[in-house]
């Protein structure tokens, strides 16, 4: 520790022992040992995080079963507890939302990534990942005051296009499955363009180079050869923003119309998961209700997990570094 | 001989779709910030960053309170998140390369999906239930779970990126690993490291949902850290959803104040990697 | 450098922290419906005794049972009186009884957007039910209009709002369309958490208003000051007696003044009978362990009922609650002492 330690050039063959204390002077072993401490202590908290849901959620668990997934009621007064509404809410709004984000995301990859001057797509892409920045219930403040009274202004454009499908039949008041399915496909299209563009600009020239000189376009090389090379990371940052918005909860809450029942219509109301628990969480008396509420928290939790571990597996195998 | 009408015509409309898609994307960022600045800044008082709520109903009042608040758990979240974070990155990065080490960053990874609702549920189970109340340190723990993976990732990446060859060079001169990592990797990678960690911090400063039930709220300070507490982005959302034309107000300035700092790190964090050559992620 | 700035900030706060330890904090939380009224107090309450504050978090009466029982509150509010069966969690949970305290008579309003509609429009309890039934699903319905024959009221959808919290003023909006409508009691019936059939959700009685305000077309019920503070529209109900009555102190205190109040202060004053009454009135109380261990918030909290009782009382028509009657007044003051 005081001066520097000169085992690299006086290596004589000590015995176990020695070598260890030599280490220890010299701080090895406990850098060694205070990083891995740290490392060990997020599996603990990972771990902890497990078990507490599971162990706060034992009593509906036992009373309702795997049923709790399927049952439609949600009514804490008479005790029945059903998971189904918020489920259904959560998968349709994030849906959406990724029909909505993917096209844009894409495109505007593309754009970023094939055709602006190098200059000119770093600088929009610095400005579309503050995107990312924003915290989540600004995009509700907005929602609310925003983007409502213009869906509602829009809203008879859609009507008169879509309006024969269920999905946009019925009254529509402005906060809805379809307003909040709109916020957070702005939220994660960020996600989607910083890394399909990264994934794109990674695809190898001479991909392109091999197309363009079989006289192809340049949209045509881009569809059919560079985005099918790209493929595995592209599905890797949907899921990724997929995993995003299904636990998003400030901005869905502010803007779904918190309305715990299955509606066919995008007009209607509805209510997620993430939202549920936001409202409810502060009043549930009981060790039924709060369970019912900790199990839904623990289905969000296993949803994302299973969606970021795609992710994950697919951006690992595309992106040069190995980590995005 | 040359391009049908139609392809061409294909490839012009497909490629200008793609820069109207970014045309869409930037827009959006543009908007808001134009729009936040203008409901919000416009609106900006001293007293909103000197004066306490008033009672409801009644106009004027600050948010000194959620000010204050949000510096206090941001502090905490910094206290809990930081060091882990940091220490368990320079483990991936120095000791790295096993098994054990991938299951760490899998199980990293894991916990950064984590809806930050969930970690507001496990810091209440943990941390309210058995202190039987509510606290700025439950909010801060939870925040502070937050920061643990981003922290460690980012510290990974910029340990990484540090050259091989300064590692090799420090330990050719005789120093130790510990030393060398002390005082030769982490002093290279000091200005990634630094914006990783504004980075995290900027982006669970943000977070209501985790302090909805373990920091809960309070119209007046909260000395210490037991204590209920407001935060920034908590007022936003209970004022934002009342029909007081004042609390409204109020949120889009505490929105356009919360705007501005998270984007103010996030701008400047990126400035500074970028003239260093690495990527800002 | 910043090590030590950083550890100088920590040991700051710290002392910072032990030198406030003298003042009283006692954490409060439950009820949207009396929270201006609340507010108000607290702040007053402080102003007179500056070494207490209360901090009232408005999360509804729901959150408000719950965390009291929880025992993460110092006491709860609630519009709805507890039920015998949640009495009976708080005994078994923190060993002691919960007592109930009322503060204020208040009233839930029918609160409504029309554009083009500013009047204060009459509503019958069977109106009310069936709009919030799903049955009424327009605004000009034979119904309503039959009720207001000088207004012209479009043939718009009617945008329901209603809670999506556990709420006190649900309980006594439900309370009251149970009385009123027999469909009502059979399908929905009377809690703090009903199962709507149809509606938004908003959270507290400000997240109901706020719903209101920002959604046309749309009804929903808030306690009075909330439309008046925010300038909203709100209707007339017809009372037992046979007329359309405005809220107001007056018509409040009449709902009051026919009651018996029992000895743990739960009375319902929905529909009362009598001229003049407000029917969809209500008590609102502060939930408050009957025994306390820390003898610092103890004496604070009496110290806020007994002000709370006699000069607190004074200040309610400024916020258009009714004070409570004379006589509940006397009784509460005798309970005080039930709290140990």
């Amino acid at each position: 520790m005081a001066a520097p330690s000169t085992t690299a050039f006086n290596a004589r063959p000590s015995g176990r022992a020695s070598a260890f204390w030599k280490r220890l002077r010299s701080g090895d072993e406990i850098a060694y040992l205070i990083t891995l401490t740290c490392a060990l202590t997020i599996l603990a908290i990972t771990a902890l995080l497990v078990i507490e849901l599971y162990r706060n959620s034992a009593v509906p668990r036992e009373k309702f079963g795997w049923s709790f997934l399927t049952a439609t009621s949600w009514d804490p007064v008479a005790g029945e507890f059903g998971a189904l509404p918020f489920i259904y809410g959560t998968v349709v709004t994030s849906a959406v939302a990724l029909i909505i984000a993917i096209p844009l995301g894409v495109g505007a990859a593309i754009f970023l990534a094939e055709l602006a001057p190098a200059g000119i797509s770093n600088a929009l892409t610095f400005l579309i990942e503050l995107l990312a920045a924003v915290p989540s219930v600004i995009f509700g403040l907005l929602g609310i005051f925003v983007l409502v009274p213009a869906l509602l202004a829009i809203e008879p454009a859609i009507r008169a296009v879509l309006g024969w499908t269920p999905l946009f039949s019925g009254p529509f008041y402005g906060v809805s499955m379809f307003s909040a399915s709109v916020v957070l496909a702005v939220m994660i299209i960020p996600f989607i363009i910083s890394i399909s563009r990264e994934v794109i600009l990674a695809v190898p020239v001479e991909q392109r180079e091999g197309a363009l000189a079989l006289g192809a376009t340049k949209w045509e090389t881009t569809w059919n050869v560079v985005l099918p090379f790209a493929r595995k990371g592209i599905m890797g940052s949907i899921f990724l923003a997929l995993a995003r918005s299904l636990g998003e909860t400030m901005a869905v809450t502010m803007v779904i119309g918190n309305d715990p029942a299955i509606h066919s219509s995008l007009f209607a109301p509805g209510y997620s998961i993430a939202a549920v628990i936001a409202n409810e969480f502060a009043e549930a008396t009981g060790d039924l209700y709060q369970g019912a509420l900790i199990e839904l928290g623990l289905v969000l939790f296993g949803l994302t997990i299973v969606i970021n571990g795609l992710a994950r597996l697919l951006v690992l195998s595309t992106t040069k570094k190995g980590a995005a | 001989m040359g391009l049908s009408w139609r392809r061409k015509m294909v490839n012009v409309v497909m490629l200008t779709l793609t820069g109207a898609c970014t045309l869409v994307a930037v827009g959006t960022l543009l908007f808001i910030l134009g729009y936040l600045f203008f409901h919000g800044g416009t609106s900006l008082t001293v007293d909103f960053f000197t004066k306490l709520p008033t009672p409801v109903g009644e106009p004027g009042g600050g948010m000194a309170n959620a000010l204050v608040g949000s510096a206090k758990l941001l502090l905490l979240a910094a206290l809990i998140g930081v060091p882990i974070g940091f220490l368990g990155g320079v483990y991936l990065a120095e000791f790295g390369g096993t098994t054990f080490s991938f299951i760490v960053r899998y199980t990293t990874d894991l916990l950064n999906g984590v809806p930050s609702i969930v970690i507001g549920i496990f810091a209440y189970t943990l941390i309210v239930l058995p202190q039987g109340h509510f606290s700025t340190l439950a909010g801060g723990i939870a925040l502070g779970v937050m920061t643990i993976p981003i922290t460690i990732r980012s510290s990974e990446e910029f340990l990484r990126a540090v050259p091989v060859a300064l590692r090799e060079g420090s330990m050719a001169l005789g120093a130790s690993k510990a030393k060398s990592i002390l005082t030769v990797v982490i002093p290279a990678a000091k200005a990634g490291l630094i914006t990783g960690i504004l980075l995290s911090l900027a982006r669970v400063a943000g977070e209501t949902a985790p302090l909805l039930f373990t920091a809960f709220g309070n119209r007046y300070w909260s000395p210490g850290w037991e204590q209920p507490t407001a935060a920034l982005p908590e007022m936003v959302y209970r004022y934002a959803i009342s029909p007081y034309a004042d609390w409204k107000r109020q949120a889009w300035s505490a929105g356009f104040v919360l705007l501005m700092l998270v984007l103010a790190v996030n701008i400047v964090a990126r400035i500074i990697l970028s003239k260093r050559g690495h990527s800002a992620r | 450098m910043t090590r030590r700035l950083a550890v100088l900030t920590v040991l700051l706060t710290m002392v910072a922290s032990v030198a406030c330890a003298q003042k009283v904090l006692i954490n409060a939380a439950g009820a949207t419906f009396p929270y201006p009224m609340y507010s108000k107090w607290f702040e007053e309450f402080r102003k007179k005794f500056p070494s207490t504050t209360i901090n009232y978090a408005s999360i509804g009466s729901g959150g408000g049972i719950a965390q009291v029982t929880a025992g993460t509150v110092d006491f709860g509010a609630s519009d709805g009186p507890m039920t015998d069966m949640q009495m009976k969690e708080f005994q078994d949970k923190r060993g002691s009884a919960i007592l109930h305290f009322p503060t204020v008579l208040g009233a839930v309003v029918p609160t409504y957007n029309i554009p083009g509609v500013a009047a204060s429009l009459n509503f019958t309890g069977e109106a009310l039910a069936g709009i919030y039934l799903g049955k009424i699903t327009k605004w000009n319905d034979p119904e309503l209009t039959k009720a207001n024959p000088g207004v012209k009221l479009p043939a718009n959808n009617i945008v329901v709002v209603h809670r999506s919290d556990g709420s006190g003023t649900t309980y006594v909006w439900a309370d009251y369309l149970s009385k009123v409508s027999k469909e009502w009691e059979t399908r929905v019936g009377k809690s703090t958490s009903v199962k709507w059939p149809v509606g938004l959700g908003g959270k507290g009685n400000e997240g109901v208003s706020g719903s209101v305000q920002q959604t046309a077309n749309s009804i929903g019920y808030v306690e009075l000051i909330y439309a008046i503070q925010n300038k909203m529209s709100y209707g007339k109900v017809k009372d037992a007696a046979g007329e359309f009555v405005q809220a107001s102190l007056a018509s409040v205190t009449a709902a009051a003044a026919g009651a018996s109040m029992p000895d743990d202060f739960r009375v319902s004053i929905t529909n009362a009978p009598g001229k003049g009454v407000y029917p969809i009135s209500s008590f609102t109380w502060l939930l408050i362990p009957s025994k306390i261990q820390d003898p610092v918030k103890k004496k604070a909290i009496k110290d806020f009922l007994n002000w709370m009782l006699t000069d607190g009382q004074k200040m309610t028509p400024a916020l258009d609650y009714a004070p409570l009657p004379q006589a509940v007044v006397t009784k509460e003051l005798k309970a005080i002492d039930k709290i140990q």
